[in-house]
């Protein structure tokens, strides 16, 4: 290797951290030189010229495409299907339904323990959207034709569309052991009973979070070809690895005649961390015909059939005294996963029981079932929804003390988990940072000074409000596999099973391997999301990847490092010892004079390739690992009509350390501009009273946050405690606590700006001004 | 489908727009398509002539500088011709109800939605997609600017996005932070990328300005 080109691969000066000998882990990142620096992605420039190929994308020769007949029913049974005419039109070529032989697949809905067996296509409907059948057709919109061309006879049955009223004498009947997921689950710690009794204030108030839709911007869907008894699958998905063992279970098949890849993918928070059925139907339509199938759904379906956030119903009585100590939390619950067994209550509880300081606790929570689509893990799941009682009932009990907001929650910080087994401290807990350097960077005091001064009494009011925030997992976890290959001529290959969903994993690994190695990050190509060529991953969920990933990434380049070494060390006849690694170089400490480059190691010459591998290790014993927030907001009402202007947002976030700046700041911004969404516009309708069908089913009558919701005034404070015990790159997740205190801190401004406190999802103006008219009759 | 291709295609003339008028001389004197498999007549003209599902048309589409002739349904989107029929994957599909930008091209310069028109509405205008601002291999102004500042996450939605940055910097070289706004409220992005999505126009923009207004 020439010297200019070394100089292109390796960041000259660059102090490559010290190997550990082999069997030790390696010591805490001192001061990083790549880690942590705005750098633009690995993979920006096929994001931004249309070139990544998105599994909707994909287009293989000969492909047919394929579509689903749903039941439009929320409860149903069907009766008859006839598909004979649609077998007759004209490119058409399969028809599959419940009765077709090769689609009789068993399918199972669980979580938590509770597990219902369904079928691919079961008889009984118990949710709008159910799958029915479905054809495949030589184009979409022939695969449409096809499948409004089934005639299916349903017997309509009686649903229940409302959580509220699915345990009520008389209610429908969805499974036959009754609308209960289960007994209820609680939890207690200390005597609440007593708490209260010690209470200088006591407060109850019972809260409402609205069902929220995933619709990520790429529609759930796959690609499928057969070479044989060969299963290849495109998908849109979180994870490589879960959809080949959903789909390997459905069908039978072993795990090595499955691939899935899914290299991009447009956005999932959660709802794409497992195959769905359209990824079965697309299958088995491929198997039939002997073709590729294109499966990708249509927004509506999107928004009935493939997962939501469930609406939560929350009661949260506290007790409080005068100088600020939380003597007592009640919690209860009533949620609903929808039709199947999907964690309709699961961890909303949990900031209750956790994020402040308090003795006695005691949560519990109903999940039921309705006539809905079942629901999936949606960004935060419970957290946002807890957070919007508890926030909200914080500053509640501030404003009964007499006390500001911020010094409340500060009086209250706990160093340990209160609500896991043994209650273990945290690694690292930036909880007080972020609540007080966040306060200070936004000017807290200043602007409630100034909104008081101001009086506040024109129509058009302003308000700030602030919440804190921790999330139950972001500590990542094993298993994970990662496999360096290091080129003859110095550049590396990473090789990963994760998916990146956007939140820039790709780059962080690659940042990984630049800082451990000296490599520049462009000359690291990554290998990733393939269960055919990648290693084993769990799916990217949780806020897990990087604090899974990373540290095996920096184990299988220490490991590569190593080999490295010994080779040098016989290379240049001395102890590995004595060895040291500058960028592209291997040099004797003892004599400067024995050098040798990457490139010219017999070693590596010989083999052409050299291989690291690294494993994620345990975490450590007997230690809780979360990240903290806090996030502060500044609103404008407007009080005749109901509008709330968000002016500006801070988010400051303790998710250890800031492995890549841009796309940290990125998800602290995509974070909250999501929990926007929960505070103010998102809510999936129901015609309860009616019909039991989803009347918002597309993104004019559901409405995200737009350009025009979000404000330009967005401040992320990173908070970095030194956390030395979490894992070896000291990463914490970030991608969900972003979203946790958002909707909260709006709720708590828009009752700071008008002294009307929303405990129910959205804060809109029909909402808004019906309370403002209320507040004003009432005096 | 057949594809032609004229490489040497003269840009066709300026100032037309998509007119109802056009689009239903396009298609035959007070034509109507049908829009499933049961033919269906929608016109409130006395000889309204019904298109049949299998019935295929001729038209010639002015994509990035080239000519395209093809042969399509008439009932095709110009989302679904320019990805499936021409390859060009780069324009996303999000709803086909006009609602998320993420199809969103330059057709005569004015970003629209491409899941919204009919491919035989676009025959004589001009359209632009994402392939289209690039410079060979090397990424327009917008592109860059939208690298520069992470103005993405998924990706999905982002080349919709850069078309109607594109389009709002090709009428306004110089926009304030609430036309910015206004002009990207039609593309949304799930990933909430919004705030980098601001600086990367403010960033464009002063590109474009020391560019000469290329993109």
């Amino acid at each position: 290797m020439t010297d200019q080109a070394k100089e292109l691969y390796y960041v000259e000066g660059l102090p490559i951290p010290e190997t550990p000998r082999p069997g030790k882990n390696p010591a805490p990142w001192r001061r990083t030189r790549i880690i942590g620096r705005s750098v633009p992605r690995v993979d920006a420039y096929e994001r931004v010229s249309g070139s990544a190929v998105y599994p909707s994308d994909v287009s293989l020769p000969n492909m047919l495409y394929g579509a689903i007949r749903r039941c439009p029913h929320p409860h149903a049974r069907v009766k008859k299907i006839e598909t004979g005419r649609a077998q007759s039109m004209p490119g058409v070529h399969a028809v599959i339904s419940g009765q077709t032989p090769a689609a009789d697949v068993p399918w199972t809905y669980s979580s938590s323990g509770i597990t219902i067996k369904s079928k691919l296509f079961d008889p009984h409907c118990r949710f709008e959207g159910e799958t029915v059948a479905a054809a495949a057709a030589e184009t979409p919109y022939l695969a449409w034709d096809a499948v409004r061309a089934i005639d299916v006879a349903f017997e309509v049955l009686p649903a229940v569309a409302d959580e509220r009223a699915a345990l009520e004498q008389g209610a429908a009947v969805i499974h036959d052991q009754g609308n209960r997921v289960g007994p209820p689950r609680s939890y207690e710690r200390g005597d609440v009973a007593k708490g209260f009794s010690e209470a200088d204030v006591v407060l109850e108030e019972n809260y409402r979070t609205e069902c929220e839709i995933h619709t990520p911007m790429e529609l759930h869907g796959c690609v499928a070809n057969w070479e044989a008894d060969r299963l290849t699958i495109w998908e849109s998905t979180q994870g490589v690895y879960r959809v080949q063992q959903n789909v390997a279970e459905a069908l039978n098949l072993p795990l090595s005649k499955v691939r899935v890849i899914g290299h991009y993918m447009g956005g999932g928070f959660g709802s794409k961390l497992q195959a769905g059925k359209y990824t079965i139907i697309a299958a088995l339509l491929a198997r039939i015909t002997g073709r590729p199938v294109k499966m990708m759904l249509s927004r509506e379906e999107t928004y009935l059939a493939v997962g939501n956030r469930p609406p939560s119903n929350m009661t949260l009585k506290a007790g409080i005294k005068r100088n600020g100590t939380l003597t007592a939390l009640d919690f209860t619950c009533t949620g609903t996963g929808g039709a199947y067994p999907a964690g309709g209550t699961s961890l909303v509880d949990w900031q209750v029981r956790d994020l402040y300081t308090c003795p006695n606790v005691r949560t519990n929570s109903t999940d039921v079932y309705i006539n809905a689509g079942p629901a999936r893990p949606f960004r935060a799941p419970g957290h946002p929804q807890g957070s919007w009682a508890l926030e909200q009932m914080l500053d509640a009990l501030a404003q009964a003390i007499d006390m500001d907001p911020v010094d409340l929650r500060l009086k209250n910080i706990p160093l340990y988990s209160q609500a896991r087994d043994g209650q273990p401290p945290y690694t690292s807990t930036g909880l007080k940072d972020c609540i007080e350097k966040g306060a200070e960077a936004f000017a807290w005091k200043e602007a409630r000074q100034r909104i008081a001064a101001a009086g506040n009494r024109e129509f058009i009011r302003r308000g700030v409000g602030m919440a804190g925030g921790l999330w139950v997992a972001g500590a990542g976890r094993p298993p994970s596999t990662i496999i360096l290959k290091l080129f003859s001529d110095g550049s590396v290959n990473l090789n990963m099973g994760a998916s990146d969903i956007g939140t820039g994993t790709k780059t962080v690994m690659a940042l990984v391997v630049a800082e451990e190695l000296g490599v520049k990050p462009e000359f690291i190509q990554i290998e990733h999301a393939d269960t055919g060529t990648t290693q084993f991953a769990t799916p990217s969920g949780g806020s897990k990847t990087v604090p899974t990933e990373s540290p095996a990434v920096r184990a299988a380049a220490i490991n590569l490092k190593q080999q490295l070494l010994e080779i040098a060390a016989r290379d240049l006849a001395v102890d590995p010892a004595t060895l040291d690694f500058r960028a592209g170089s291997i040099v004797s400490r003892n004599d400067p004079s024995k050098t040798i480059s990457f490139t010219e190691l017999s070693g590596l010459k010989k083999q052409g390739v050299l291989v690291g591998i690294g494993y994620r290790g345990p975490n450590p014993e007997k230690k809780a690992i979360s990240p903290f927030a806090a996030q502060f907001c500044e609103v404008e009402v407007n009080t005749a009509t109901g509008e709330v202007r968000i002016l500006r947002f801070l988010g400051a976030h303790d998710s250890g350390r800031v492995m890549s700046r841009l796309t940290y700041d990125n998800q602290v911004f995509g974070g909250i501009a999501m929990g926007i969404g929960l505070a103010t516009t998102e809510a999936r309708i129901l015609d309860k009273s009616q019909t039991g069908k989803m009347v918002n089913r597309n993104w004019h009558d559901y409405k995200l946050p737009t350009a025009l919701d979000v404000p330009t005034d967005m401040i992320s404070l990173p908070i970095e405690p030194d956390d030395t015990q979490a894992n070896t790159t000291g990463a914490k997740g970030l991608g969900e606590p972003v979203t946790i205190p958002t909707a909260a801190a709006v709720a708590n401004a828009v009752c700071h700006a008008t002294g009307v406190r929303i405990t129910q999802t959205p804060i809109n103006p029909v909402q808004l001004c019906r309370l403002l008219a209320i507040r004003k009759k009432e005096g | 489908m057949k594809t032609d291709h004229d490489h040497a295609a003269k840009k066709p003339g300026c100032g037309r727009g998509i007119t109802r008028r056009k689009f239903l001389k396009t298609m035959g004197s007070g034509a109507a398509i049908a829009a499933a498999s049961d033919a269906l007549t929608v016109s409130g003209t006395a000889q309204a002539e019904v298109i049949k599902p299998e019935t295929i048309v001729r038209v010639n589409l002015f994509i990035n500088g080239r000519r395209r002739s093809l042969v399509i349904e008439p009932r095709w989107s110009l989302l679904y011709v320019l990805r499936a029929e021409l390859g060009l994957t780069g324009t996303k599909v999000g709803c086909e109800r006009g609602e998320c930008g993420a199809c969103t091209v330059l057709i005569d310069e004015i970003p629209r939605y491409a899941c919204l028109t009919l491919a035989v509405e676009a025959q004589e205008a001009e359209i632009v997609t994402i392939e289209g601002l690039m410079h060979g291999e090397k990424l327009g102004v917008v592109q860059q600017a939208f690298v520069e500042h992470d103005a993405f996450q998924c990706g999905y939605c982002t080349p919709g996005q850069i078309m109607a940055a594109e389009g709002l910097l090709r009428r306004n070289p110089a926009p304030e932070p609430d036309e910015i706004r206004s002009a990207m409220s039609g593309n949304l992005c799930r990933c909430g990328a919004y705030a980098h999505i601001y600086k990367a126009i403010g960033r464009a923009a002063e590109l474009k300005g020391t560019k000469g207004g290329a993109s």
